[in-house]
């Protein structure tokens, strides 16, 4: 701080390199949940957009069709957000024009990998977390950093509030350290019930969810959407 | 001589006997612990016969909310209450100390002390500390001349004005009076208004949040409305969380019986106990 010349008093200019800061990134929140079971997977993305201590907006869905089996939840930097989905859609269109058939959902998961890897060193600020049936009809989670590293998961947190719903989702949905517990999968019921207090939580100590969540259910009939309030404050 | 038991009472004012230390471990890399800052929206108008504050009861730590009831209105004297903003543990030592000087003050002249004194009080000693206080008061309050309200800056300076409000909600809640405000509102408008500054504060700031805290001074008494308003209502869990005994793994057990050598009792007579009903 000392040292620094500042362009607007001439008198204290040095010949010392100035640094001109340029930063491209913002960081507009939000938070993902998404939870796979045996034959459905489900996703859940508040509608919070907010800037700093202001809010942009209280609805805007952040959760993204790539297919009729596959979703994508997106939370962080809304304006990368929109480039990546802008993006990966045309390169779903492509690849249905070009081999005439719909992406399955693990080709997705790896696609949106290459992808952000792609821009390894100036990459999408966005937490990626992709849903959806694979082959056999199972729901899959695909968890991404922002430079592309993807994990299959059954169920996982993601966003501004990640770090706060993922250890709840360990213990209520992975059944971590607990004893004698038996019942390994979880019910559809389960998982919206799960989801929807999930958020509830996470709008009561991070101020950037809240509002409203939109929820994203993909079984074998197709997809089906749910929404539900959460606190405005 | 001081030991453990009885230390040396210290001196008046603060301890600077770190910062050389803190520096070089920060040289060092290792970061400074981080103030809770309480992200704010407060507020006061002056109506009719008094001044009403208000203020909401969110505190946060960065992006996480760390109260989620907390009280920013502060007691300075029983004519005088002071809201704050800013870094919750100076708000509260700032208001406290100069609280404990105006009863000193009123005792001195035994007289209800003016509003201007804790103003003057508070701006002093804000400005000697140039700015690293990180408090920003909302001061309301009547005395023989009046209704007073005053704004004061961390920095030190201060402005008297007929409505005011403070913290990152202060916009949001500044519009809200600058479009409703005019003079002699009655009670219960300037009530109605400042919940609806503090509400807009509430709502459009993510500093702000939870709930409605008000407080009404008028000359000889005062009403003070913690959670006026709820204005969140927690969501409703759609499921149950109850772990079945036996969840928790029990790792060893030790079983240790308690010995009675013999058991007494004695009665006081309630006579000889000191008088607490005053």
């Amino acid at each position: 701080m000392a040292s620094v010349a500042n362009p607007s008093f001439p008198d204290y200019s040095t010949q010392a390199p100035t640094q001109h800061m340029f930063s491209p990134y913002a960081d507009n929140g939000g938070s993902v949940v998404a939870i796979a079971g045996d034959d459905f997977v489900i996703i859940g993305a508040d509608t919070r957009l907010s800037a700093g201590f202001s809010i942009y907006t209280r609805e805007q869905n952040k959760l993204f069709r790539l297919s009729d089996n596959t979703v994508l939840g997106c939370a962080g930097c809304w304006c990368d957000t929109l480039t990546l989905t802008r993006i990966l859609k045309a390169r779903m269109q492509m690849y249905e024009q070009e081999h005439n058939k719909t992406m399955s959902t693990t080709a997705a998961a790896q696609m949106l990998s290459t992808m952000l890897y792609y821009k390894r060193f100036f990459p999408y600020y966005i937490s990626n977390i992709l849903v959806g049936l694979d082959n056999e009809g199972k729901g899959c989670v695909y968890s991404y950093d922002p430079i592309g590293h993807c994990e299959r998961a059954s169920y996982r947190a993601g966003g501004s509030a990640g770090a706060l719903l993922q250890p709840l989702l360990d213990n209520q949905i992975g059944l971590k350290n607990m004893q004698n517990v038996t019942n390994k999968t979880v019910t559809l019921d389960r998982a919206l019930a799960v989801v929807k207090d999930v958020f509830i939580s996470a709008a009561e100590r991070d101020i950037y969810t809240g509002d409203k969540i939109m929820i994203i259910i993909i079984t074998k009939n197709g997809i089906k959407e749910d929404s539900f309030d959460l606190r405005k404050d | 001589m001081s030991s453990v038991l009885c230390p040396d009472i210290s001196n008046s004012g603060f301890s600077f006997d770190n910062c050389a230390r803190n520096a070089a471990l920060e040289g060092k890399g290792f970061p400074v612990p981080k103030a809770t800052k309480t992200g704010t929206t407060i507020a006061g108008i002056i109506y009719e016969d008094g001044v009403i504050l208000g203020a909401d009861t969110r505190a946060t730590e960065d992006t996480t909310v760390s109260d989620k009831n907390c009280s920013k209105i502060h007691y300075l004297a029983s004519n005088m209450y002071c809201c704050g903003a800013g870094t919750a543990a100076d708000t509260e030592m700032t208001t406290n100390m100069i609280a404990s000087q105006l009863e000193l003050h009123r005792l001195f002249t035994n007289r209800t002390v003016p509003v201007c004194t804790a103003n003057q009080l508070l701006k002093q000693y804000l400005f000697r500390y140039q700015g690293y206080i990180g408090a920003a008061l909302v001061l309301g309050g009547v005395d023989n001349t009046g209704p007073h309200l005053f704004s004061i800056y961390p920095h030190g300076s201060t402005d008297k004005l007929p409505y005011t409000t403070m913290g990152s909600g202060s916009l949001a809640a500044m519009a809200v009076f600058e479009s409703r405000w005019k003079p002699g509102l009655t009670e219960e408008e300037g009530k109605k208004l400042v919940r609806d500054a503090i509400a807009a504060g509430i709502f459009n700031d993510l500093g702000s949040g939870s709930n409605v805290d008000l407080c009404v001074i008028r000359k000889g008494t005062v009403e003070y409305l913690r959670t006026y308003e709820e204005a969140n209502k927690k969501g409703k869990r759609q499921s149950s969380y109850r772990y079945p005994p036996g969840t928790t793994a029990i790792l060893s057990t030790k079983t240790a019986n308690i010995e009675v050598h013999d058991v007494s009792v004695q009665r006081i007579d309630t006579d000889l106990l000191m008088d607490t009903t005053s």
